[in-house]
């Protein structure tokens, strides 16, 4: 403690009669440890998995979690985005927060916690139904929406994506056009392109389904629809494969809709 | 904490400002840089002054976290002349004496909470062993009779003595006259001896410093 350095200059004579000045003056009290990491967030570069531009990958991190992920800026931008979105101390870090750098590497998150305080309740349900989406596969838009409480709100999914403060850890990349384009990305549609085919999906072959008007993929033996790019999908055999332009029409045909993938209904409700 | 052993002119007391000049430099540089700066060179003087305004660790957190930040904010909209003329430990103060002041104000508002001088030295139920500790050590009879003390006074008496501000400072972090609080300051030590004698009828004062 601090407490006697001062007092052991004195109270102001009037005071010293019975020591309450003293006494007062060691009430002080040095701040918590943690209290500066309630009060500012951490930064640090970590390798990314995109090539060229994006390599470098700058991360802010608070006592919460992550809560901001950009590629390809150099500091100075990457300070004053943070600042204007997050208003919050951007301090150096000594060292990424545990699982960062292998949830990058592996395009899954494990254990690594997100501080997405701050976002909207839509916002905040539309990452996480994103958030869901496992490493290899891709949804619709409308998926997002449904799984997000708004089946509707399809081009508000695309907004809320592209605001997405950390891609890469939410998988937004992994969102698709039902047409089979791959749609928008906050590192660019190239980008986007190459983290799917990094993920081993299969971009070509979902758009030439698209292309022929096929959106889901059931299997003749067990009567279950799925999205082209589920686990369960993909296990199909060609002999077995049967297409369809919308789950209305699997339904038609005696299908049941995948409880993996779940997919739904290509028009909103 | 940096405690200078250049005692200030004045022997009316209080530290002068020592750290404010390579503050503002700091923030003038670099927005983020100089605010590591701020922190490191005035966190004892916020959390203190926290903890002995509102009485309760866990708030003092809470009320010093709001005032950094609400700091941090306030810079962010300042332009270099603004920064250049701040006085940064009586500008953070100043913050912090407000969130404190409106942390009362909700706390007012909500009915099971009555002001802090009618219950005073309430045990926190939220209170960690180490808390404990920390107030134990701190001279914990003494920090909950300033907890009686009405707001003004309680607020003059802890900056003075806890935080060590010169009153010229004290003045305009509570944005009222010296006059007004050197009287808050003599008023609320008196009643803080009132309260002590009661408190220990007789008992002689314990000695020294701890």
């Amino acid at each position: 403690m601090t407490t006697d350095e001062r007092g052991a200059a004195g109270p102001p004579a009037g005071d010293a009669a019975d020591g309450l000045a003293a006494e007062l003056a060691g009430l002080g009290a040095d701040a918590p440890a943690g209290l500066l990491d309630r009060i500012a967030a951490r930064r640090v570069h970590v390798p990314g998995p995109l090539p060229g531009p994006h390599a470098d990958v700058q991360v802010a991190f608070t006592d919460h979690g992550v809560a901001y992920l950009r590629a390809g800026m150099d500091e100075a931008e990457f300070a004053a985005a943070f600042r204007a979105r997050f208003a919050r101390p951007l301090l150096p870090a000594a060292a990424p927060p545990a699982g960062l750098v292998p949830a990058l590497r592996t395009g899954r998150p494990g254990g690594l916690r997100l501080d997405l305080r701050g976002l909207g309740e839509f916002e905040a349900a539309v990452l996480r139904a994103a958030a869901r989406i496992p490493r290899g596969q891709v949804r619709p838009y409308a998926w997002v929406a449904r799984m997000a409480g708004r089946p509707r709100a399809v081009r508000a999914v695309g907004s809320a994506l592209g605001r997405n403060p950390v891609p890469l850890l939410i998988p937004c990349h992994r969102v698709t056009r039902s047409d089979g384009t791959l749609g928008e990305y906050v590192f660019g549609a190239e980008a986007k392109e190459r983290l799917l085919r990094a993920e081993d999906v299969d971009v070509d072959g979902v758009a030439e389904l698209a292309r022929r008007g096929v959106r889901l993929v059931g299997s003749d033996t067990t009567g279950i629809v799925c999205y082209p790019t589920c686990g369960d999908a993909r296990r199909i055999t060609p002999a077995h494969r049967r297409g369809f332009g919308d789950l209305a029409a699997a339904l038609a045909a005696g299908y049941r809709p995948c409880l993996r993938c779940r997919p739904g209904d290509s028009r909103p409700a | 904490m940096t405690v200078t052993d250049e005692v200030p002119t004045s022997h009316a007391g209080g530290a002068a400002d020592t750290a404010g000049a390579r503050v503002v430099a700091a923030l003038s540089d670099d927005l983020d840089g100089g605010f590591a700066v701020l922190y490191e060179a005035y966190r004892g003087a916020v959390f203190s002054t926290a903890l002995r305004l509102c009485g309760r660790w866990a708030e003092a957190e809470d009320l010093s976290a709001e005032a950094f930040l609400r700091a941090y904010r306030a810079l962010c909209g300042y332009g270099p002349e603004r920064i250049e003329a701040l006085r940064p430990r009586a500008w953070l103060l100043t913050i912090l004496a407000n969130v404190w002041r409106n942390s009362l104000r909700s706390a007012s508002r909500r009915p099971q909470a009555g002001p802090i001088e009618e219950a005073p030295d309430p045990p926190d139920p939220g209170e960690g062993v180490e808390d404990a500790a920390a107030r134990r050590e701190t001279g914990r009879e003494l920090a909950a009779l300033l907890a009686r003390l009405p707001h003004d006074q309680r607020a003059a008496v802890v900056l003075r003595h806890v935080t060590d501000l010169p009153v010229a400072e004290i003045a305009a972090v509570l944005g009222m006259p010296e006059g007004t609080v050197k009287s808050h300051i003599s008023r609320g030590l008196a009643r803080l001896r009132v309260l002590r004698g009661a408190g220990r009828p007789g008992e002689e004062q314990k000695g020294g410093v701890r």
